[in-house]
Order: C-alpha cells, then sequence, then structure tokens
C-alpha cells in the first residue's frame, strides 16, 4: 500500500495520470513544463514501484499484492492484478527506463514535447499493467494498448522510413494479439473464467493445445521476435526516435518472452513439449544466423536491433528447455539485455543527435573526440558481447549451463554466440571509434554532456553490478521458476 | 382489449406522428431565418418520445392491434437509441446544412418520418407492419438523398437508392407472400407455430426464406446485395450519409432478429448457412475495397459493409449470447458511424467537402482535439482495445467460439487484422503527415461538445462497457428468446 492505495494499481496509473496532466500543457510554448512535470511524474512512476521490491516475499510462489475488483460481470472478467518472481522485475525495469527515456529525450526532442513525453509515459503505465495482469481480458487490453503509442512514437518522431516501419510494426502485433484473442475466449469458455491462474489448473486436450500455443506463438513469438516472425523489429528500431528504440528493446521485447512463461508454458505444457523441439530450433537459428546478420549491417541501429533478437533467441532457448537454470537464465539475461540493450541504442542516440547519421561509414576516430563516450560505450559494447563481470554474461552462462544438460549440440551452436557476440560488437566499436577520423564531421564532434554522463553511469553501474553479484535479482526469482517447473513438468491432458 | 390498451405500447409513435404533422404545417408559417425554432422543436418532440418510451414502458412483452404491434424491452431500448442517435445526427448536421442553405423544415421533418418508420419496423410483429415501417423509413430517405436537387451527385444516388431499393422490397414482399402461402399466416408468432408444427410445401418455405434472406441482405447492405452503399454514402449530402449510415442500422437489426429469430427460429438451419456466406462475403470484400479508397465516404461505406458481415456473427452463432452480441454490435457500430461523420462535417465549411482522406492529412497540427477523437473513433472502429469497438467485437467472437465455429471466428479476425490497416491509415493522415491546408477549423460550441462527448463516450464505453452488454443481453432474452 502507498498511501493507502494498492501497489500495482499506482504504478500502473500514476503514469498515466501524469502523461494526461503533460498532454494538457498544450503546443511547444510550454515545453520547458511538460519537461519537468514528465520528468517528475517518472521518477515518482519509479519511486512508487520500489515498494514491490522492498516487500516482496522471496519464499512463496504465490502471486503478491493482489487486487481483485469485479470488472464486467457478464463474462466474469475482473480487474486482477497482481505479481510474482517472475512480472515483479520488469515493472521495475519499465519505470526505470521510462525516466531514462525522458531524460535522453530532454534536450533532442524540439517539436510536439508534450505529446512525446505523454506518449511514453502512458505507455510506461500501460507496459506495468501488461506485467501486473492477472486477468487475461485485462492483460489483453493493455498488451492491444501499449501499440497506440509507440505506433505515435515512431510514426511522429521516427526517421525517413518510419510510416512503413510504424504500420509494420503495428499490424504485425496485431496479427499475433487477434489469434490470441481468440485463444482465450476459447479457454474462457472451457474454465467459465478470464483468470489468468484458473487457466494453468485447465485440462485441455492435445489438439487444442496444439492450437492454443500456435496461437500465442504468433501473439508472443511477434512480440520476441523469434524467427521467422522477426522482421518488423530492424525496421521499426531503425526508424524509431532514441526513445522508441529503447523502451522497444528494454521493454517491448521482454513482453513477448515473458507471454510465454505466463501463458504459453502453464496453460498448454503438453504442447510445449511437443513442440519444444521445433521452438529450440528457431531459437538457434535466431541466435546463429541472426548473430551472422548481424556481422553485415552496415547501420549501427540495425546492427544493434539483429544482435537483439540473436539475444532473445538465447531467452527463449532458455524458455524451452525445461529446467531451472534455463529459466533463470533466461528472466536474467531478459533483464541485462533490457539495459545492455537500452543503453547501446541510448549511445547510438548520442552519435545520430551530433552527426544525424548512422551509418558505420560515416564514423571513425570518434574516441579522439569523444574519450568519455568512448569509454561507456567500450563497457556496454563488451556487455554486449557477454563478457565474465557485466551482467550478460550472467544469464548467458546460466542458459548454456542448463542447456548443455539437455543436449551438448544445443550448447555448442548457441555457445556461437560468445564469438559472434564479440565479432560483431567489437567490430562495430573498432570501426566507430577507432581509425583514422575521415569525415570532417567527426573533427566536430563534442563529448557528452552532464545529462549524458548522468544516465550512462546509471545504467554502467546496474551493468557491471549485475554481473558482478546477481544474488538479490536472481534470488527474487528461484520460488515462481520452481512453481513454473512444477506446472510444466505436469501434464495438462483431460483425464 | 379495449382501443385505449392498444394505444399505450404505441404512445411514443403516435405522439411523434402527431408531432411531425405539426412540424410540418408549423414550418411553413416561419421565414427562412427562423428555422431553429423548428429545429429546437424537432430536439424538444425526440425528448418528449424519449420520456414517453420510458414511462410507457412495461416490464414483459405486451402486443397490442390484434399481434400486429409489440412492445418489448428490445424495443425500448433500440428506440431510445434511435431517438439520441437522429437527435445527435441533427446536431452535427445543422451547420453544414445551415451552408449548404438545406437547413430546411423538409429535412427535419424527413428525418423524423424516417425515425417514425424505424419505430415502426423495430416495434412490428407482423410481417405487413414491418413491411410499413421499412417502406416508411425508405422513401423518408430516398428523399432526403434528393433533397440536393442542384447536385448530379446526389441525384444520381438518389436514384440508385430508389431503385435498387425498391427492387429489395420486391424480393421481400416475394418471400413473404411466399412464406404467407406456406404457413397461412403473416404474423411472426403465428409463423413460427407454424413451422414448429410441420408445414406441407417445404419448397415454398425454403423459397420464401431465400427471398426473405436476400431482401433482407440489401437491407442490411451485405455483400453481395452492397453495390448501392457505396455510391448512395459517396453521393448523398454527408448528413444524409449519416442519416442513411447510422441510426436505421438498430432498426434493421431489430428487423432482421424479429423475421429471423421470432418468426423463422424453426428454419435456423437453413438462414445461418446463407448468413455465414452473406458474412464471410461480406467482411472480405468490404475490408479489402476500403484499403483502395481515396474518398472518407466511400471507406466508411465499405467499412459498414464490413460492420454488418460482423454483426451477422451474432445471429449465426444464437442464443443470448450471439443475438446479445449483434445488439451490442449494433450499438456500438452507430456510436462510432455517427462520430466519424460527424467529424467529417465538422471539417467540410461553406462549399467545401472534407471527404477525401487527404483532408485529415495533418489534422493533429490543425486541432490536436478533434485529431485525438478521430483516432479514438477510428480505433474503435479498427476493435483495438480499450474501446467500444474492441467489445463489440469481443462479445461476437466470444459468441461464435461458445457455438464452437472457431474456424469462423479465425477469418473474421484475420480480415479485422486486414481492417484495421486502413484505420490506421487515417490515424497516419493526421499524426504523422503534414497538413495540407491551414484554413482554421471552425466548431460551432454544440457541435464540438457533442464530437467531444461521442468520442469519449467510445473510449468509456471500452472501459466499462458491462452494463451496455448486460441491458443489450436482458432485451434480447426478454424480447426474442421467450418460449
Amino acid at each position: 500500500m502507498i498511501f493507502g492505495l494498492p501497489v500495482i494499481s499506482v504504478t500502473i496509473w500514476l503514469p498515466i495520470l501524469f502523461g494526461i496532466l503533460v498532454l494538457a500543457t498544450g503546443d511547444d510554448k510550454n515545453a520547458p513544463l511538460a519537461r519537468i512535470l514528465s520528468l517528475v511524474g517518472s521518477v515518482l512512476g519509479f519511486l512508487v514501484t520500489l515498494p514491490l521490491y522492498t516487500g516482496f516475499d522471496k519464499t512463496t510462489s504465490n502471486m503478491q499484492f493482489v487486487e481483485q475488483h469485479d470488472w464486467i460481470t457478464r463474462f466474469n472478467i475482473h480487474y486482477y492484478l497482481g505479481v510474482d518472481g517472475i512480472s515483479m522485475l520488469f515493472i521495475l525495469l519499465n519505470s526505470f527506463f521510462t525516466v531514462i527515456v525522458v531524460l535522453a529525450g530532454w534536450k533532442v526532442i524540439e517539436k510536439r514535447v508534450a505529446q512525446y513525453m505523454a506518449s511514453f509515459l502512458i505507455m510506461s503505465g500501460i507496459i506495468n499493467g501488461v506485467f501486473g495482469a492477472l486477468d487475461s481480458m485485462l492483460f489483453y487490453v493493455f498488451w492491444e494498448a501499449m501499440l497506440i503509442p509507440m505506433f505515435i512514437i515512431i510514426g511522429v518522431w521516427g526517421g525517413p522510413n518510419r510510416i512503413y516501419a510504424t504500420m509494420k510494426f503495428f499490424l504485425y502485433t496485431l496479427l499475433g494479439s487477434l489469434l490470441m484473442l481468440v485463444s482465450l475466449i476459447y479457454l474462457y469458455n472451457l474454465t467459465g473464467s478470464f483468470s489468468i491462474l484458473d487457466f494453468h489448473q485447465a485440462a485441455i486436450p492435445m489438439s487444442a493445445q496444439i492450437l492454443i500455443f500456435i496461437a500465442f506463438f504468433f501473439a508472443f513469438a511477434v512480440k520476441v521476435p523469434m524467427f521467422p516472425v522477426h522482421t518488423w523489429l530492424p525496421d521499426a528500431h531503425v526508424e524509431a526516435p532514441t526513445g522508441g528504440s529503447v523502451i522497444l528493446a528494454a521493454i517491448m521485447l521482454k513482453v513477448g518472452a515473458y507471454g510465454f512463461l505466463r501463458f504459453v508454458l502453464p496453460i498448454t505444457p503438453d504442447a510445449s513439449h511437443k513442440l519444444a523441439g521445433l521452438m529450440i530450433a528457431l531459437s538457434l537459428i535466431a541466435v546463429v544466423y541472426i548473430g551472422l546478420v548481424a556481422l553485415m549491417q552496415s547501420d549501427m541501429k540495425k546492427l544493434v536491433a539483429y544482435s537483439s533478437i540473436s539475444h532473445m533467441g538465447f531467452v527463449t532457448l532458455g524458455i524451452f528447455i525445461f529446467n531451472a537454470y534455463g529459466l533463470e537464465g533466461a528472466l536474467l539475461q531478459m533483464l541485462s539485455h533490457g539495459f545492455v540493450a537500452g543503453a547501446l541504442f541510448l549511445g547510438i542516440g548520442v552519435l545520430y543527435d551530433r552527426m544525424h547519421s548512422r551509418q558505420i561509414a560515416d564514423y571513425g576516430g570518434v574516441v579522439k573526440k569523444m574519450p568519455i563516450f568512448a569509454a561507456f560505450f567500450m563497457l556496454f559494447a563488451m556487455a554486449n558481447s557477454g563478457l565474465p563481470g557485466t551482467s550478460a554474461f550472467v544469464g548467458e552462462f546460466m542458459v548454456l549451463m542448463g542447456t548443455i544438460k539437455v543436449n551438448f549440440w544445443y550448447a555448442f551452436a548457441a555457445g556461437t554466440t560468445l564469438i559472434f557476440g564479440a565479432a560483431y560488437t567489437l567490430w562495430l566499436y573498432k570501426r566507430v571509434m577507432f581509425g583514422e577520423v575521415t569525415n570532417k564531421h567527426v573533427e566536430e564532434l563534442t563529448d557528452v554532456n552532464a545529462r549524458e554522463i548522468l544516465i550512462m553511469t546509471i545504467l554502467a553501474v546496474i551493468v557491471l553490478g549485475m554481473g558482478l553479484y546477481p544474488l538479490p535479482l536472481s534470488d527474487v526469482l528461484h520460488a515462481s521458476v520452481n512453481d513454473l517447473l512444477v506446472h510444466v513438468a505436469h501434464s495438462k491432458l483431460p483425464l | 382489449m379495449n382501443l385505449l390498451a392498444n394505444l399505450i405500447p404505441a404512445s411514443s409513435e403516435i405522439f411523434l406522428l402527431v408531432m411531425v404533422c405539426f412540424i410540418l404545417i408549423a414550418d411553413l408559417m416561419l421565414t427562412k431565418s427562423s428555422k431553429l425554432f423548428t429545429y429546437l422543436l424537432v430536439q424538444i418532440t425526440l425528448l418528449g418520445c424519449s420520456i414517453i418510451t420510458i414511462v410507457a414502458h412495461e416490464p414483459g412483452v405486451v402486443y397490442a392491434f390484434n399481434n400486429m404491434y409489440v412492445a418489448d424491452m428490445m424495443s425500448d431500448v433500440l428506440k431510445l437509441m434511435s431517438y439520441l442517435g437522429v437527435s445527435m445526427v441533427l446536431v452535427y448536421s445543422r451547420q453544414y446544412l445551415m451552408a449548404r442553405g438545406m437547413f430546411t423544415g423538409e429535412f427535419m421533418s424527413l428525418a423524423l418520418f424516417a425515425l417514425l418508420g424505424m419505430n415502426v419496423m423495430i416495434s412490428a410483429n407482423h410481417f405487413l407492419t414491418l413491411y410499413l415501417g421499412l417502406e416508411l423509413l425508405s422513401l423518408s430517405l430516398y428523399a432526403m438523398v434528393a433533397l440536393q436537387r442542384d447536385s448530379a451527385v446526389a441525384t444520381e444516388a438518389a436514384m440508385k437508392y430508389f431503385v435498387l431499393g425498391a427492387l429489395a422490397s420486391g424480393l421481400l414482399l416475394y418471400g413473404m407472400s411466399m412464406l404467407y402461402g406456406a404457413t397461412g399466416s403473416l404474423e411472426l408468432g403465428a409463423i413460427s407455430d407454424a413451422i414448429s408444427n410441420g408445414v406441407q410445401n417445404k419448397s415454398l418455405l425454403a423459397f420464401g426464406l431465400v427471398f426473405i434472406v436476400s431482401g433482407l441482405a440489401f437491407k442490411l447492405g451485405v455483400v453481395p446485395f452492397h453495390m448501392w452503399v457505396p455510391d448512395v454514402y459517396h453521393g448523398a449530402p454527408t448528413a444524409m450519409t449519416m442519416m442513411i449510415g447510422s441510426v436505421p442500422k438498430l432498426a434493421a437489426f431489430a428487423f432482421v432478429a424479429r423475421i429471423l429469430v421470432e418468426g423463422l427460429q424453426g428454419l435456423s438451419q437453413d438462414w445461418t448457412g446463407m448468413l455465414i456466406i452473406l458474412s464471410i462475403a461480406s467482411m472480405a470484400l468490404g475490408n479489402l475495397s476500403a484499403i483502395a479508397q481515396t474518398n472518407i465516404k466511400r471507406m466508411l461505406a465499405y467499412s459498414t459493409i464490413t460492420h454488418m458481415g460482423f454483426l451477422l456473427l451474432g445471429l449465426i452463432s444464437g442464443g443470448i449470447e450471439g443475438y446479445g452480441a449483434s445488439m451490442f454490435y449494433a450499438v456500438a457500430y452507430v456510436m462510432m458511424s455517427l462520430g466519424a461523420f460527424g467529424m467529417i462535417m465538422i471539417l467540410s465549411r461553406a462549399g467545401f467537402e472534407a471527404d477525401t482522406l487527404d483532408d485529415f492529412k495533418g489534422l493533429n497540427q490543425r486541432s490536436p482535439w478533434l485529431a485525438f477523437m478521430m483516432m479514438l473513433l477510428m480505433l474503435s472502429m479498427a476493435g483495438i482495445p480499450p474501446t467500444i469497438g474492441f467489445y463489440a467485437k469481443f462479445s461476437v467472437l466470444h459468441a461464435i467460439i461458445q457455438t464452437g465455429h472457431v474456424w469462423l471466428a479465425v477469418v473474421a479476425v484475420m480480415f479485422s487484422l486486414i481492417g484495421a490497416f486502413y484505420y490506421l491509415r487515417i490515424i497516419k493522415l493526421m499524426y504523422f503527415d503534414a497538413p495540407e491546408s491551414h484554413v482554421p477549423i471552425v466548431v460551432s460550441s454544440d457541435t464540438g461538445l457533442l464530437i467531444t462527448l461521442n468520442g469519449l463516450g467510445v473510449l468509456f464505453l471500452g472501459l466499462m462497457p458491462g452494463a451496455l452488454m448486460s441491458i443489450c443481453a436482458v432485451s434480447v432474452q426478454q424480447s426474442l428468446l421467450l418460449p
């Protein structure tokens, strides 16, 4: 409880409320006010999520901070919120990144500032709703509503090809969502309730499980994104403004993987086991093939976008090997990737704001002009390639441990990411940072300012902290992950 | 039954008829500049009708005039919605029509006559009453489209509407006569009884059903009987398009529900098959053609075709869930289409029709609030939560999945996905493109307030749809499914 109000509701509605307030400041005459108001809103939005961590009971896998009210009684739909170890950290992650995004857009966004900031604040609240919802219709409403601000963010503040990208983004994700809606209604007819926890108990015949699995697969795989439904992501990332890319990479991709953990595994465990081979194959293709694709990119944002897909392949691999190492590794990898990819996109944003180019070829020798920035970027590049001591290593290592228990060759294939990841990241770093200064614009670069240093420092501390001492995070996960494994091991076929 | 008891269920229609006659005569005495008085009188009439409908409401089902007329919860709810709808049409179109010199007593009295026709359709329990209501509605609408005499497009639209409408009425009448031949009655209840007791001439019944369904499909504007819809929507002045495209869908729902569900429930096996084909064809053709349109009125016409296809899905699934979902869909659709056409009229001004997609370019820069309202309306039409359009689609999908037609639900959502594209394109034009015109948008305070209420209503009912859903379900249960 915060001032007598339920915590999760506050984390959802406070940012939305501030978003509306920011919108009310009107046009760009009041931009400074809009900026300050959104900073206040996002910081408060982050602070109110902290009780979720401090008040969290690590010993139980039950839902905590539960709120349940009638919503649409005709369909037994409730306003039903709660978190467990799997979802709680993502609410914190999301609210944290909203602060970062507001800071990152502080000076860069000059047109329609209020609308930009408000979109992010409203989206932040909606995404918290996605992670907090325990009623599947509530989940679905948040899930779809999440698309609207992102659609506008990419479409209004994006790059030259933004309209194509944002349409593709919206329609791709809508395809999956609509199929998911059909399965949710099917499950409702089966159980008489829209509660996700009731779905977890439902007995479903194999044929139906497979169809439900496929529908959920489209919904969540598009968001993750898994090979071969990943093609929207590079377009969306490249065209999105920096803040949009950060939220996409840090949060939106995680929503898909979260969907697998919350819906697919516990509701259709038998179909999951049956189709695990396919999922592992797709994950490995993402890890290896997309890793190679990343190597060949000439656009920095595209490179990081493909690297995200490759890293998310690790996450889905960890999910579908069904053991504790894999699942916890996947969750830690998700968190870590949020920070690392977010930081990389912010770094690229720093360069783009100064040079207005994302082409690797336009850079070279940046380290001579921006040494502080180059140092930060080095750390994040290392983290992206999974160097021990950084956050990325922990998750990847655990997933590899889990995988090797299942099959050596899976682990072998997945392990190549450590090589490819290092290759494309370090090659990117070399081409951008080192070498002779060939472009006269690089000559005019100025190093990062105090605001950018602040953002980078916070992220650097977290990336290193998570890498050196992951216990406070992994501790939270244990109970829920073990409970999930019990669900997965348990056949849901009707007797 | 004495005369008075007969009159009470029809009291609001009688009041409406008296008032419209009075308005017609009173309007003759008024000068051109005092049409506002007529307008106020019309709005007061609508308010009066609503009050009478509420006061005269009786629980249960009340028949009158030898079972030719029925008053039940469904009819009362739909009538109240129609009053509200027509009232909104008049508010939205006042400025638009004034700028074009069409804000006349004729327009308003035709609108009220159309409303009377709808009320009769909604409350009819007999083929003749149904037909009477339908013709009163249709003839008023033909005349409304033709009101703009000096416009070739509008006259053409009126002509097309009239010829095809007459053809549809002919089909319907032919079907009714066959059913009369097969069952020996024109009253819906008696027909239903006759069918369940077994009818000698099965082929006559089947033929009658085919003609009836074709006639209904014409009136609803579903594929393959949709050809008139885009041309009429496009050609008619926007105020008339709004009148055709919104409120009468409530009456059309009642019309279809009364005939098929109340009268021909015994043949539901046969007509669901036909409706499935009509529904899929409408969703397919409507969505695909809408993509290619550059005129927003034409686009909304194809979108109507799609929505009607979706509405049929509810009838196909049957039961409280299905019929209730269809009714909810009809109400939601009317709300969204009123807003969308209202927006077109708000953006139009004297001598300028904002009816192409390009007229929406950069609306966010010209007027952020209107752009936001239009975005809500478009998202609602596309069925994206949290808007009422989502719950309309949701309840229909729920009904259809419950009956086991999961494949039909998948087909429907796939076509909604295609549909989402052209609604999103409007949002794209408003938010991402630069405006082509910088003429300031003048919104009178009443239209401004109404579009705000309309847009926020779509959002509010999307957040709290429970009450309206229950009202629809209860109405359907009490009216259509009584043993």
